[in-house]
């Protein structure tokens, strides 16, 4: 009991260093190629990350890989502060269209990409 | 090595999330996941704080470490978009309207009361040094 207690940490921690890392390292070349002020590097990610849990949860990933993959890493990868942070600065400096359009792409298509990841994944794939 | 400073402190993020989440998110979400909505609140207070902090950016590595590493693992978007699809397949609209709406605009006062919260700690010290 204890051990796995231990090994659950740990494959959340291996999870959360390596999210934390890749979104940084995506987020920031995205950001660098398109200097727009719509935030591509950070809407990049969330979806990415949306979807793939998504994939997660439909191919019925075991506790372990959960923890590991879920928890962990996409849960890392992916971040709401930033998003907010983001979308209250454009509201702020009266880009409020900018700003809508990125919470609205944010949300709706982190919903859909979530679903048809889950999707997806329940018909084909058995993780 | 900034690299590696945002890896460590998002292990940190990571286990902080996943503790909280564990503690106190319910089964099945036919409640409100209490975990994952505090800790994205609690982070947009944190990161507004320190994202406005000027103090903060004469220590960029750990600036970085603590904004991008540590409050952007900490918060997360994928939890939040699976939790409010199983809301909505499960046909729980008021629960999943309610997470939603207190998600997009909590967000927003908290990333606002920490920006003030900073900018007027700035203000209060040099006053105090004046």
């Amino acid at each position: 009991m204890m051990s796995n207690t231990l090994g659950t940490l740990l494959l959340v921690s291996a999870g959360g260093f390596a999210g934390a890392v890749a979104r940084y390292w995506i987020g920031s070349r995205i950001a660098e190629r398109l200097k727009t002020s719509l935030p591509y590097g950070t809407l990049t990610v969330n979806l990415a990350g949306s979807f793939l849990l998504g994939v997660l949860w439909g191919g019925g990933a075991d506790g372990r890989l959960m923890a590991l993959l879920g928890s962990g890493f996409m849960g890392a990868f992916t971040t709401f502060s930033t998003l907010k942070l983001e979308s209250e600065a454009l509201l702020r400096q009266g880009e409020s269209r900018t700003a809508w359009l990125y919470m609205g792409l944010s949300y709706t298509l982190g919903l859909l990409l979530a679903y048809a990841g889950y999707i997806l994944s329940l018909t084909y794939i058995k993780l | 090595m900034t690299v590696l400073y945002i890896g460590l402190a998002g292990i940190a993020g990571a286990l902080a999330r996943y503790g909280l989440s564990v503690a106190m998110n319910p089964q099945q979400v036919s409640s409100l996941p209490w975990g994952t909505l505090l800790c994205n609140l609690a982070g947009c207070l944190t990161l507004g704080f320190l994202a406005y902090l000027p103090g903060l950016k004469r220590y960029p590595s750990l600036r970085a470490a603590l904004t991008t590493g540590f409050v952007g693992a900490f918060t997360t978007f994928s939890t939040l978009s699976w939790e409010l699809v199983s809301m909505l397949q499960q046909q729980l609209w008021t629960i999943a309207t309610l997470y939603f709406i207190v998600s997009l605009w909590g967000g927003i006062v908290c990333v606002r009361l920490g920006r003030r919260f900073g900018l007027n700690l700035t203000a209060v010290k040099r006053g105090s040094e004046e």
